[in-house]
C-alpha cells in the first residue's frame, strides 16, 4: 500500500466525478481528500522512494519526506475545505478540473525527479486553468489564456532547466540545485514565475479574481505554495531570495489599498504573504525555513476562508467591488464573523494562526540581523492588517450602508468556513501540534510577553490609523478603476506596439510598392508614345496565341529531331 | 411600507459606534501604558524607543496610505481601460 501515490487517488476520483452526478459526486469530492489524508497517515512516512521505469529511464514518482509530506496534508485539508464550499457547483468541469488541480499539486511535492515535476507542474497549469474559464465570461476567457501563458512558460523554463542540469550534472534528482549554474537560474526563474515574483506575478492578480466563486478558492491554495515547496528544497539560503521576498511582501499592500475588486485585493496580499515565506527560505536557517513552511500551512487556511468569504458575498450579491457593497453585516452576519477570522489571522492577530508562523520568519531575520529588511517587513506587517483585516471586512459588511439585502451565504459555505476559521484558531492557540510536522528541529515558542505585547502595539496601532483616517477623510475612497500593474505591458504597450508596427510594415509597403510600379506605368505611357509602339510585335497580345505559337515551334522542334 | 418593520441592526445606532471606538482607544492607551511596565526583550537597537511599535504601526499605516493615494495620480485608470 505504502507504494501508492497519493495523487493517484485524486486522478482516480477526477475519472469518477467526470461520470457521476448528484449526491454520489458529492460523496466523492468528500472522501478523495479524507481517504488520500488517511492514506498519508497510515501508509506514508519519510523515506520512501518509488520509481517507475519509462522507457530508458526511472521515474521518480514519490520521495518523501517530513517537508513533502507536510505539504501533502496541507493540500489534503485545502481540498477538503473547497470540496465543501463547492458542493453545491453542478459544473462537473470545476470539479474535475479542481480534483486534477489538488491532485497535481500532490504529485508535485512527491516528485522525486525534475522530469515528474515538470509533468505535474504543466498539469497543475492546465487544470487550473479551467477554473478560471469556467466563470464564462470573456474577461475570463481571456484571463484564463493570459494565465495560461505564463504559466506554460514556467514550465517551459523548468525543462529546459531540467536538460541543462542533467547536462552539467548527469543527474535528474530534485535536490538543492542552487544559484550556481545556467540550469540553476532557469529552474529558479521557473519557480519564481509559479511563486509570483515582483514583475512575474501579474498573471496571479489578472487571473485569480476572474474565476468562478469556488474556483478561486482552490486556486489561492495549491500553485503558489507549490512553488513555495520547490523553491524551500531547491534554493533554501540563497540570499537574493530574502530581498525578492521582502519586495514581494511591501509592493502589493500599496496596489491593495487602492483596488476596489476585493477579491484582487486578497490576490494582492496573497503575494505579500508569500513574500514572507520566500524571505523565510531566502534566509535559510532551520527557523527561517520552518516559519516559511509553517506560514504557507496557515496561509493556505486563512486565505481560503478570507477567498470563501468574498466568494459568498459574490454568489449572494453577484458583485464584490468595495465601491458597491456595504452593510452586509446585517444580511450575512455569519459570513461577517468568519471573515473577521480570518482577517484577524491573516493579520497574526495573538491566538489567531498568522502569528504562530510568521513571527518565526520575523525572528528569523532579527537573529541574522537583517535590520532594515526587518523594519520593511515590519511595515508589511502593519500594511497587512490594514488592507486585509481591516479594508476587505470593513468594505464589504460595514462602512456605508450599500442598501443591499441579501441572504446568508448557503450551508455548504458556512460550513466550510467554519472549519477553516476553527482551523486558524487551533493553530493559533495550540501551535505545538504544527510545530511538530515542521521539518526542522527548532526549538520555537511565539508566546512570550515581548512578542504578544509588541505585535498588539502594532496591530492596534495600524487600525488607529485607519480610524484616524477616515475620520480626516484622509483615507482614500473605493473607486471603479482600473489600476496599471506589470500587466499594462503586455497588455497595453505591446499590442499597441504591435498595431503601429503593423501599420508601420503596411505602409513601408505601399510606399515601396508605389516607388516601384510609379516609374513602370511611367515607362510604359513613354512607350506606347514612341513611334516602335506602332510596330505589329510591340503591341499587346493575348496570352493563348503565344501559347500556340510555342506549341508550333515546339511541335516543329520534335519533327525535326525525328526526321531531321 | 416594509421600511418601517425594518429591523434596527447594531451599528445603526450611532452610540454603539462610539461605545465600540470608545473601547478601541481605551485599549490603545493600555497597550502604550503596558509598554512601561512591562520588559521588552531587545534585539534591535531602536526597539529600545518607548512604544516603539506603536509609532512605528501607525506612521507605517499613514504612509502606506498617502503613497498608495498618490499612486492613484499614476496608475489609476478607467473601469474597462484595457478591454477598450
Amino acid at each position: 500500500m505504502s507504494e501508492l501515490a497519493p495523487f493517484v487517488l485524486f486522478f482516480i476520483a477526477a475519472l469518477l466525478a467526470a461520470v457521476t452526478h448528484g449526491t454520489l459526486r458529492q460523496l466523492i469530492l468528500l472522501a478523495t481528500p479524507v481517504i488520500t489524508g488517511l492514506h498519508l497517515w497510515l501508509n506514508i512516512e519519510a523515506g520512501l522512494l518509488v520509481t517507475h521505469p519509462i522507457m530508458s529511464y526511472e521515474l521518480t514518482v514519490m520521495r518523501t519526506d517530513k517537508l513533502s509530506i507536510l505539504f501533502a496534508y496541507l493540500f489534503c485539508i485545502a481540498s477538503f475545505i473547497a470540496a465543501i464550499f463547492s458542493l453545491h457547483v453542478k459544473d462537473t468541469k470545476q470539479h474535475v478540473a479542481g480534483l486534477m488541480y489538488a491532485g497535481s499539486a500532490l504529485g508535485a511535492v512527491f516528485s522525486g525527479d525534475l522530469i515528474t515535476l515538470f509533468i505535474f507542474w504543466e498539469l497543475l497549469a492546465i487544470s487550473s486553468v479551467f477554473l478560471i474559464w469556467a466563470r464564462g465570461t470573456e474577461r475570463a476567457l481571456k484571463a484564463g489564456m493570459r494565465y495560461l501563458v505564463f504559466q506554460v512558460l514556467s514550465g517551459v523554463l523548468l525543462l529546459a532547466g531540467a536538460l541543462v542540469y542533467f547536462h552539467d550534472t548527469g543527474s535528474l534528482a530534485f535536490n538543492h540545485i542552487g544559484l550556481g549554474s545556467t540550469a540553476g537560474w532557469l529552474i529558479f526563474i521557473a519557480f519564481g514565475i509559479k511563486s509570483a515574483f515582483p514583475f512575474l506575478h501579474s498573471w496571479l492578480t489578472d487571473g485569480y479574481p476572474e474565476a468562478t466563486v469556488t474556483g478561486t478558492v482552490f486556486l489561492s491554495a495549491f500553485t503558489t505554495k507549490v512553488a513555495v515547496y520547490a523553491l524551500a528544497r531547491g534554493f533554501a539560503g540563497e540570499e537574493i531570495l530574502v530581498y525578492i521576498g521582502v519586495t514581494m511582501a511591501c509592493f502589493p499592500i500599496f496596489y491593495a489599498v487602492i483596488e476596489n475588486d476585493l477579491r484582487k485585493v486578497l490576490a494582492y496580499s496573497l503575494i505579500n504573504q508569500v513574500g514572507f515565506m520566500v524571505t523565510g527560505i531566502g534566509i535559510g536557517t532551520a527557523l527561517a525555513l520552518n516559519g516559511a513552511v509553517a506560514h504557507a500551512f496557515s496561509d493556505v487556511i486563512f486565505k481560503g476562508l478570507l477567498f470563501m468569504s468574498m466568494g459568498a458575498v459574490l454568489y449572494r450579491v453577484g458583485n464584490i467591488n468595495g465601491s458597491d457593497l456595504g452593510g452586509l453585516y446585517k444580511s450575512m452576519p455569519k459570513t461577517t464573523v468568519l471573515c473577521i477570522v480570518g482577517a484577524l489571522s491573516i493579520s497574526a492577530f495573538p491566538l489567531f494562526s498568522g502569528f504562530v508562523s510568521k513571527s518565526m520568519v520575523m525572528t528569523a531575520l532579527m537573529h541574522e540581523d537583517y535590520s532594515y529588511l526587518w523594519l520593511l517587513m515590519l511595515f508589511a506587517s502593519a500594511g497587512v492588517f490594514h488592507h486585509a483585516g481591516i479594508k476587505i471586512p470593513y468594505f464589504a459588511f460595514f462602512a456605508h450602508d450599500s442598501g443591499i439585502r441579501t441572504q446568508e451565504a448557503p450551508t455548504n459555505m458556512l460550513i466550510a468556513m467554519t472549519i477553516a476559521a476553527v482551523l486558524c484558531i487551533f493553530i493559533g492557540t495550540q501551535p505545538q501540534y504544527l510545530y511538530a510536522l515542521l521539518p526542522w528541529e527548532v526549538d520555537y515558542w511565539p508566546y512570550d510577553t515581548t512578542h504578544v505585547l509588541a505585535q498588539l502595539q502594532l496591530l492596534f496601532f495600524s487600525a488607529l490609523a485607519f480610524v484616524w483616517l477616515n475620520k480626516k477623510g484622509l483615507y482614500p475612497p473605493e473607486l471603479r478603476s482600473t489600476n496599471l500593474d506589470v500587466e499594462w505591458f503586455y497588455r497595453k504597450l505591446l499590442p499597441a506596439g504591435a498595431q503601429r508596427g503593423v501599420t508601420f510594415l503596411y505602409n513601408t509597403k505601399e510606399s515601396a510598392v508605389a516607388m516601384v510600379i510609379a516609374p513602370a506605368q511611367r515607362a510604359r505611357v513613354m512607350f506606347s508614345k514612341s513611334p516602335v509602339a506602332k510596330y505589329h510585335l510591340s503591341e499587346s497580345w493575348p496570352t493563348g496565341s503565344m501559347v500556340f505559337w510555342i506549341s508550333i515551334i515546339l511541335v516543329t522542334y520534335l519533327l525535326l529531331d525525328i526526321f531531321g | 411600507m416594509p421600511d418601517q418593520k425594518q429591523k434596527d441592526y447594531l451599528f445603526d445606532n450611532p452610540k454603539n459606534v462610539s461605545r465600540l471606538l470608545n473601547g478601541f482607544y481605551v485599549i490603545c492607551v493600555l497597550l502604550v501604558i503596558a509598554d512601561f511596565i512591562v520588559h521588552r526583550h531587545i534585539g534591535f537597537g531602536w526597539e529600545e524607543i518607548p512604544a516603539f511599535y506603536a509609532i512605528y504601526g501607525f506612521a507605517a499605516c499613514v504612509v502606506l496610505v498617502v503613497i498608495a493615494k498618490k499612486m492613484r495620480n499614476i496608475v489609476m485608470r478607467k473601469e474597462n481601460y484595457y478591454d477598450e
